[in-house]
């Protein structure tokens, strides 16, 4: 069978029933998906399948047959970011970064089929994804950033001249 | 490359039926087969090495997704994901939209939802409540072929029949209350359905004071007290005994008013 992750296709020789997350970390070496807790309970392995947010922990690799799969190595790279991950960057939403990319991957998706800032909306769309930072809030309003179109100036965010931020929304 | 889970699935036949008649027949009489629907109950498994079966029996293609209306009979296609069912009328609709997060409710189907139970760490198979409620049937396979039976007798042995799909009467009135939970877990600790059928029936039912889903006759009069002697809640991670008993009526008391309150 073959699988697309971030628009190259690969022939997998794992078994069929292999989780997506392992095929992908294991087999093809993408180490962006976390296997945290392996049972669906974290969202750290969460991958964006056709479009829509999954966790790559409870799909057997057979039903992945023939998707796009998107991990976080697909959205940007580290000179040149995505929206989402230079909202991230700007509002500190990333502390020990083991959520973030399963994080990142649930706010694109929520982006993608045209969430706004609104912050139940947010929290909703990130729902059973854990940070054990507890760093919700930043993540929260990284996320409203994204959906905003904010733009930002990431040389003056590394000096940490932004401190304040604001979420907006339905606050 | 090869990691234990590489090895794990490799001992395993894997089945994929293009049809429901292939998956009829795959099935058999369900003798050391294993179902996976959307894979959020049973991957686990068998990534932690609980269940190592002989097959396995993977339903996405098999065509069992689905939901259609025949005038008031709802059927709902085995494989149908929670997600599907979310804008369904109460009690349905707002018992899946409780389920999980949107990932779990977007893999996980309804056939798995049925024949999950007995999580010792959390109550499972939501769906079972609100589908006592309005008195759903399911259609199976397994020994003896195909038969249509009440939700109550199929939930005593879906571990060896293979839904395919769900059917019931579109309530007139429907209603859905659930406890509230800490962000840090997305399972439900106990919930109860009730739906009001067209000649006034009322039915209610309870998704985690038991070890699946229990119907609450006791209180289908009207007095939400008079559940606790359907049920015999049990301790597990998510709360007591003690604490589901006091519960219990306190949200078959906001559906029964909710079913008096709906036109």
């Amino acid at each position: 069978m073959n699988l697309t992750v971030n628009g190259a296709t690969h022939e997998i020789e794992s078994g069929l029933l292999t989780p997506l997350l392992d095929v992908l970390r294991e087999e093809l070496g993408i180490t962006g998906p976390k296997a945290g807790c392996h049972q669906g309970g974290c969202g750290a392995c969460t991958v964006i399948v056709d479009g829509e947010p999954r966790r790559s922990c409870l799909m057997p690799v057979a039903h992945a047959d023939g998707a796009e799969i998107t991990t976080v190595e697909g959205l940007g790279a580290p000179e040149d970011l995505s929206p989402i991950q230079q909202a991230f960057v700007h509002h500190y939403a990333a502390q020990c970064g083991f959520c973030t990319s399963g994080m990142m991957l649930a706010a694109q998706a929520f982006i993608d089929r045209g969430g706004t800032d609104d912050k139940e909306a947010i929290q909703d769309a990130l729902a059973g994804h854990v940070c054990r930072c507890t760093g919700y809030s930043k993540i929260v309003e990284a996320v409203a950033a994204a959906a905003r179109g904010d733009e930002f100036d990431l040389s003056e965010t590394a000096v940490g001249k932004y401190t304040t931020m604001t979420t907006g929304g339905a606050e | 490359m090869a990691t234990a889970s590489l090895a794990l699935s490799e001992a395993t036949e894997v089945l994929r039926p293009a049809s429901e008649d292939e998956a009829v027949e795959a099935y058999g009489d369900g003798t050391d087969i294993l179902v996976i629907g959307g894979g959020t109950i049973v991957v686990p498994d068998l990534t932690y090495r609980r269940v190592q079966p002989k097959r396995a029996l993977l339903l996405k293609d098999a065509g069992l997704a689905g939901v259609s209306r025949d005038g008031s009979r709802v059927t709902i296609g085995a494989a149908t994901t929670i997600a599907e069912l979310v804008d369904l009328p109460a009690p349905i609709g707002p018992c899946a939209a409780n389920i999980g997060d949107r990932e779990i409710r977007g893999a996980g189907t309804v056939g798995g939802n049925l024949c999950a139970g007995e999580g010792y760490e959390a109550p499972r198979g939501d769906l079972q409540g609100a589908l006592l409620a309005v008195g759903a049937t399911v259609r199976s396979a397994g020994a003896g072929g195909i038969t249509e039976e009440p939700l109550e007798d199929y939930l005593e042995q879906r571990r060896s029949r293979l839904a395919l799909s769900v059917s019931y009467d579109e309530p007139v009135a429907g209603a859905f209350a659930a406890l509230d939970r800490p962000h840090t877990h997305d399972y439900t600790a106990l919930a109860v359905s009730g739906a009001r059928a067209a000649d006034g029936t009322i039915r209610l039912a309870a998704t985690g004071a038991g070890w699946w889903g229990q119907r609450l006759p006791s209180a289908e009069g009207g007095d939400a007290e008079a559940a606790l002697r359907d049920v015999e809640p049990h301790d597990d991670a998510l709360a007591s005994a003690w604490y589901r008993k006091k519960v219990l009526p306190v949200l078959v008391r906001r559906v029964l008013d909710e079913l008096k309150g709906a036109a």
